[in-house]
């Protein structure tokens, strides 16, 4: 059997004091597409955060294994360039620096060997993702999330995914707060990563977007834990009957 | 002549090398008239200008230093222990084959004759007291266009220098124009004629060579009505323990209509004491912009101003301070606006890093009974880390009532959250500060020639390296 992209095997995490993530088991494998469901406060961006490295956040037990290699003691670039990338729920603002410019110097830190960055590949690739997303390419001259509408910057996070093709994307409620033609755009930019050597992790609170994104597997995460998992027609259930069931059922245990 | 360059010590700085020079003149030790006279006598000044240094040299004497400053960095000036004038060539050369081998090379390693051959019309390379070498390009000599240092200025034009010098900063300004008022040397002198337009920026490079020295350029621009100069200075300075002194005085008069853009880079070692008093005279329609970039020195204090004394003059001010260990940048601006109708924009942003600290030190002032006046003020700070500082202290006098002000200022940090951001790209912490940084002073580095935003770049990752995580 091929190796899992990720392997997150009994992991606690936190911040600080304060333990979030309380045992999770989580496989993902090449070629696929998993849905992370949850309430908010459930510990889903915790967890997207845990695995790029946030410096904030400290694992306490278990481990996360990156194509087999645990990754605890590596920064969050390195991780990056491992091939790992982290579509942000909130993403910062970096004034000052074009579009353009920050792509350009995300994708030469991935050129440092021998393989140079030709600028005919690189227009082609920003070419590429801006059609894609339908984006207007005035944007390549704007400064980084400054000035953006949420709309904007959630278009940005995916455009960074397409031109850097990382091997695994965690994309972190990048369907919240985005009219129907957006979001349908952006569920077609996250289709577009979909190849049998790269997988995406999608972490969501509504169902909405799986309209679009056909998930795998679907895992729904509650109070740190993963408490129930299945296929893509776990989603629908939870669209239909909400969270409070499952939250119920839980405590009734 | 045998040459020896020592290796820097600083390894983040570059310019950090000394040449071992024999000067062809080096006055004692300390400043008093006997060492005025003897400089005045050198370089056999007329009469008013001799009289002009002794009378200075009281002024300076006499005057306390400014109560408001950095006092624990300013009274480590040691005034009794400094040269005042060194003299390494005997004269000065217009092409660098006259230049001497060892001075020469270090100006090769600054890289300026290379900028002159590329993308300048003119060129002054200022070493200790005196400059060494000049040049001006055939075509803007045809033009009229008068540049030289300001020793030669007053020998060759002096009828113009007497009407202009000192006229907008007198000795009595501060205590350190009172210094260079006493014991100037060098400096640039630039005249353009009416409704000349000097297309190719003029530029001077000042370096300090040697220890425990005070450098004392005095720079006058005068742009005849209708015409436009750029200049741009740079300085740099070997890497010594003890202190060296940098004392500037420059005066900017834009005529009606007239433009001058003054740009510097300063890049002193950190054992510089910076203390440059900088002013301009717009007149009717004129504008005048100081593009002000200071990286280096142990404590600068410097506040360009501009005068609007015309109706619809415009003073820019555009600055950009980086601050770390062991370093003050106090710096800012003054406009003063004394006719309707005039503008004035200042733009400060500094960055603290390791410890260091930044000041913005600002006035606007507007006379009584004065409409249409208009004047922007912003300030934004970096910190890197918690052990640096920046402060604020602005000053509005305003006594007319049709008038515009907006003022901002704001500090931030180098958070958490964006360094992660731009980390989680694949960047490295010192990568991704440099990229903060560098964009953060991005509407400064705009307004550079493409050479020198290149440059800026290059010492801002420089400094960024090892520095952080």
């Amino acid at each position: 059997m091929p190796q899992p992209i990720l392997q997150v095997r009994d992991l606690y995490a936190g911040v600080g004091d304060t333990e979030i993530i309380k045992g999770i088991d989580l496989t993902i494998e090449r070629g696929s597409v998993h849905a992370l469901m949850g309430p908010n406060g459930s510990g889903k961006s915790t967890l997207s955060l845990v695995l790029m490295g946030h410096p904030k956040y400290h694992i306490t037990r278990g481990e996360v294994l990156f194509n087999g290699k645990n990754i605890a003691g590596m920064k969050p670039h390195e991780r990056s360039l491992a091939g790992m990338f982290l579509a942000f729920q909130y993403p910062s603002a970096v004034p000052g620096v074009s579009v353009a410019n920050f792509l350009r110097n995300t994708l030469m830190a991935r050129h440092k060997g021998d393989a140079p960055l030709t600028p005919a590949k690189f227009k082609k690739l920003l070419d590429d993702g801006i059609a894609k997303l339908k984006m207007d390419p005035s944007v390549l001259g704007r400064y980084v999330n400054d000035g953006f509408s949420g709309g904007e910057k959630k278009r940005l996070e995916i455009l960074q995914a397409l031109v850097l093709q990382p091997e695994l994307s965690i994309l972190d409620e990048t369907d919240s707060g985005l009219d129907i033609d957006a979001l349908r755009i952006i569920a077609e930019g996250i289709e577009a990563q979909r190849s049998p050597e790269r997988a995406v992790l999608l972490i969501t609170h509504y169902q909405r977007i799986l309209n679009y994104v056909k998930p795998d597997r679907v895992h729904v995460m509650l109070k740190g834990r993963i408490v129930k998992e299945g296929g893509p027609e776990l989603a629908h259930e939870l669209e239909s009957k909400g969270y409070d069931p499952l939250i119920r059922e839980l405590a009734s245990v | 002549m045998a040459v020896k360059q020592q290796q820097l010590v600083d390894k983040d700085y570059k310019y950090g090398f000394r040449d071992n020079v024999k000067y062809a003149f080096k006055s004692r030790k300390g400043l008093d008239h006997e060492i005025v006279e003897q400089i005045s006598q050198l370089k056999n000044e007329p009469q008013w200008m001799r009289d002009f240094r002794h009378r200075s040299l009281d002024i300076f004497l006499a005057k306390p230093m400014p109560p408001w400053a950095n006092l624990e960095l300013l009274n480590q000036i040691k005034f009794d222990d400094m040269y005042y004038y060194l003299r390494a060539a005997d004269m000065e050369g217009n092409t660098w084959e006259d230049v001497p081998e060892e001075i020469k090379r270090t100006f090769d390693r600054l890289g300026i004759p290379e900028a002159e051959r590329k993308f300048l019309g003119g060129v002054t390379a200022q070493y200790d007291s005196e400059v060494v070498y000049h040049s001006i390009r055939k075509d803007l000599e045809d033009l009229g266009v008068f540049f030289s240092d300001m020793d030669t200025g007053l020998r060759e034009h002096e009828d113009i220098v007497k009407q202009h010098f000192a006229t907008v900063i007198p000795p009595g300004d501060n205590k350190f124009s009172a210094l260079n008022s006493a014991v100037w040397s060098g400096g640039s002198f630039i005249w353009v004629p009416p409704g000349v337009h000097v297309s190719v920026p003029l530029q001077a490079y000042f370096r300090i060579n040697a220890e425990s020295m005070g450098q004392f350029e005095r720079t006058l621009i005068i742009a005849e009505p209708g015409s436009f100069v750029h200049y741009i200075e740079g300085c740099t300075a070997p890497s010594y323990s003890t202190n060296s002194l940098h004392s500037a005085v420059v005066e900017l008069i834009a005529k009606e209509g007239a433009h001058i853009r003054y740009t510097t880079i300063q890049n002193w070692y950190k054992n510089i004491f910076n203390l440059v008093t900088k002013r301009a005279v717009a007149q009717k329609n004129a504008r005048v912009e100081w593009v002000d970039g200071n990286i280096g020195s142990k404590l600068t204090m410097k506040y360009p101003s501009v005068y609007l004394m015309g109706e619809n003059a415009r003073g820019e001010v555009l600055s950009i301070a980086y601050a770390s260990e062991g370093q003050h940048q106090d710096a800012g601006s003054k406009m003063i606006h004394a006719a309707p109708n005039t503008t004035s924009i200042i733009t400060s942003k500094s960055v603290s890093k390791g410890g260091g600290r930044t000041s913005y030190r600002g006035l606007v002032k507007v006379y009584p009974n004065l409409t249409g006046v208009k004047s922007n003020v912003r300030c934004d700070a970096l910190l890197m880390d918690p052990e640096s500082r920046s402060d604020t202290y602005p000053t509005m006098e305003v006594d007319s009532k049709d008038v515009r002000i907006e003022h901002e200022a704001t500090v931030s940090k180098v958070g958490e959250e964006q360094l992660f951001y731009v980390m989680s790209r694949g960047l490295t912490d010192a990568e991704a500060t440099t990229m903060i940084v560098n964009g953060f002073f991005e509407p400064f580095v705009k307004e550079l020639p493409m050479e020198y935003a290149v440059e800026l770049n290059r010492l801002i990752a420089l400094e960024m390296e090892g520095s952080v995580g």
